[in-house]
């Protein structure tokens, strides 16, 4: 049994140090005062100084940001209220499962052949009106979609796990609609709903293939910006800029397990 | 429809209730069927319309762009693009075994932790899968280049020529790949294995049973939902991806993800890259349907 334990031990941390060997690496070469090729020149920070004074960096980062914070904005909405009106009414048992087959669309089909379809739908929609060219309205569309159904899926969840009991207490004491719905539903709903704009948040962060097909030149992203660099040529700024969006994305997370954590447990 | 009913304390018609649940559904429902459910019925559409000299669509019906995909062009007869497709499922098996193999030890390691540190080492692997993929494809871009030990090691075997990375290659796309979709196998494998009834282990264990067989009859059978989850979490997005193999594999080991891309990129053949995208849809569907027929009533999510 020991033998095994130890087995275990090895395999678990060689998996780990796998996962982690790349970022690592990223964060290791991102100070390395050394313009080209890869040997150890010495520590700076240059590259995460020159960073700041990079227009176009900066300007990818505020895309990214933009995006990221309308899309969610509106897909927590909208994922709020569809969860709602999914899980509160008693919709006949086909309905119920067209909707639900609508909601898992994005969980199940590869984003790539989402993201196929909305050129070809953006495609259309530019022959009715220009401002759906290739662009940020088009990205912030596109987001909302995916995100919705997630925001959804997890509020929806939450929604279960309260039960029906508060609400009935509720109406017995003659709370109507929209009393009931400020007053009850959404405040023990607020953690779903923080959870699935985390989620909503970092999965637009992450996003790569779905802004690559709809983005316009003026509406480049963080991630668009490192693919692009990285096909001409890797430079020590762009290991930088990774390193920073590898931390913001490690602070998101942390925060992210916190708060289901804290729904789970209640 | 206008009987009454008492719904979660309240005493009215189905149909009213109905009334304001659509005030609720329809926005949400709405947006999902304008651009998820519509462009998807368009792109199911366009994979049988034709290109035009500008790589306009033209509307000409036919089942050309799927003849094409199987290998029947202008020049004749190939299997290019049907290779393509195999080793995208190839790959993608590959990617979700070797997952699978190196996700279990990982998992028996973190729910062996006291709770107490347990969620962090959970957390250490949380990371990597919310971390941008194309961070996590380039950086394979340091680790192979040729200044480190690993192409070093390779060139002393003779097995690349000095000084060259080890990328562009099938091994690049493989380390890719996996490093990306080991998450998705181990955290959902994970919340089974930490629900474990070890006492069947340490039964079978009792009843001398080997390794082999304990892992077989004693855990496999308990981990199977997690498990299962987790292999369509990987399979899926795998078969689709074209990240890895575009910055991993460059045209050496090209997948069906970088086909499509072509054809919407570069190429400007909507028609034949919705087809393309149809190809795709059809192996995932395959796959869905062939973990629903394998695990009954296990929720995706």
């Amino acid at each position: 049994m020991k033998k095994i334990n130890l087995l275990l031990s090895i395999s678990a941390f060689s998996t780990m140090a796998f996962l982690y060997l790349p970022l690592m690496a990223v964060a290791f070469f991102s100070v390395n005062d050394s313009k080209y090729g890869l040997e150890w020149k010495g520590f700076t920070l240059d590259w995460y100084i020159k960073l700041f004074e990079n227009e176009l960096i900066l300007h990818a980062a505020w895309n990214t940001l933009i995006l990221a914070l309308v899309s969610t904005l509106v897909s927590t909405f909208l994922g709020t209220i569809l969860a709602i009106g999914m899980d509160r009414f008693p919709w006949p048992r086909k309905m119920n499962a067209a909707f639900d087959l609508t909601m898992h669309l994005p969980v199940i089909i590869p984003d790539i052949i989402f993201a196929a379809a909305m050129v070809v739908a953006f495609g259309f929609l530019r022959t009715l009106s220009s401002i759906f060219d290739p662009g940020l309205l088009n990205m912030i569309i596109a987001h909302i979609t995916f995100q919705t159904a997630f925001v959804a899926l997890v509020v929806r969840s939450r929604l279960a796990g309260i039960g029906k009991e508060i609400e009935e207490a509720a109406r017995d004491l003659y709370a109507d609609t929209t009393y009931m719905l400020m007053k009850v539903t959404l405040p023990l709903l607020t953690p779903g709903i923080v959870a699935g704009a985390m989620l909503a948040f970092t999965l637009s962060l992450d996003d790569f293939v779905i802004s690559f097909f709809t983005a316009g030149p003026d509406s480049i992203t963080l991630p668009l910006y490192i693919y692009a660099a990285v096909r001409r040529v890797v430079t020590p700024q762009i290991h930088a800029l990774s390193t920073l969006v590898l931390m913001v994305t490690i602070i998101l997370v942390i925060c992210m397990e916190r708060i289901t954590r804290r729904v789970n447990k209640k | 429809m206008n009987k009454l009913i008492i719904w979660y304390g309240e005493l009215i018609t189905n149909q009213k209730l109905l009334k304001r649940g659509l005030f609720f559904l329809v926005p949400g429902m709405l947006w999902l069927i304008l651009f998820l459910v519509l462009p998807g019925l368009i792109l199911v559409l366009v994979s049988f319309a034709g290109r035009g000299d500008y790589g306009n669509l033209v509307w000409e019906f036919s089942v050309e762009n799927y003849t094409r995909l199987m290998g029947y062009g202008l020049f004749g007869w190939t299997l290019d693009y049907v290779y393509i497709l195999l080793r995208s499922v190839w790959v993608a098996l590959v990617t979700t075994g070797l997952s699978v193999v190196l996700s279990y030890p990982l998992c028996f390691y973190i729910a062996k932790k006291p709770l107490r540190t347990r969620y962090l080492w959970l957390t250490v692997v949380i990371i990597p899968f919310w971390t941008n993929m194309v961070i996590r494809a380039y950086a394979w871009f340091l680790i192979l280049a040729p200044e480190l030990p690993f192409a070093k090691l390779a060139a002393f075997l003779k097995l690349i020529p000095p000084g060259a990375p080890l990328y562009p290659s099938a091994l690049a796309v493989y380390l890719g790949m996996i490093s990306m979709f080991l998450p998705f196998v181990a955290l959902p494998l994970f919340s089974s294995v930490e629900r474990l009834d070890w006492t069947l282990v340490e039964a079978a264990q009792d009843l001398y049973a080997s390794n082999f067989r304990i892992f077989m009859h004693a855990i496999l059978p308990q981990t199977l939902p997690g498990l299962s989850v987790g292999i369509i979490l990987t399979i899926v997005p795998a078969m689709g991806m074209f990240v890895v193999p575009d910055l991993l594999g460059g045209a050496k080991y090209m997948l069906v993800g970088n086909l499509i891309q072509q054809q919407f990129g570069a190429s400007r053949d909507y028609a034949f890259g919705a087809a393309i995208s149809m190809a795709l849809m059809i192996l995932t569907l395959f796959s869905l349907y062939m973990y629903k027929r394998k695990s009954k009533g296990i929720d995706l999510i």
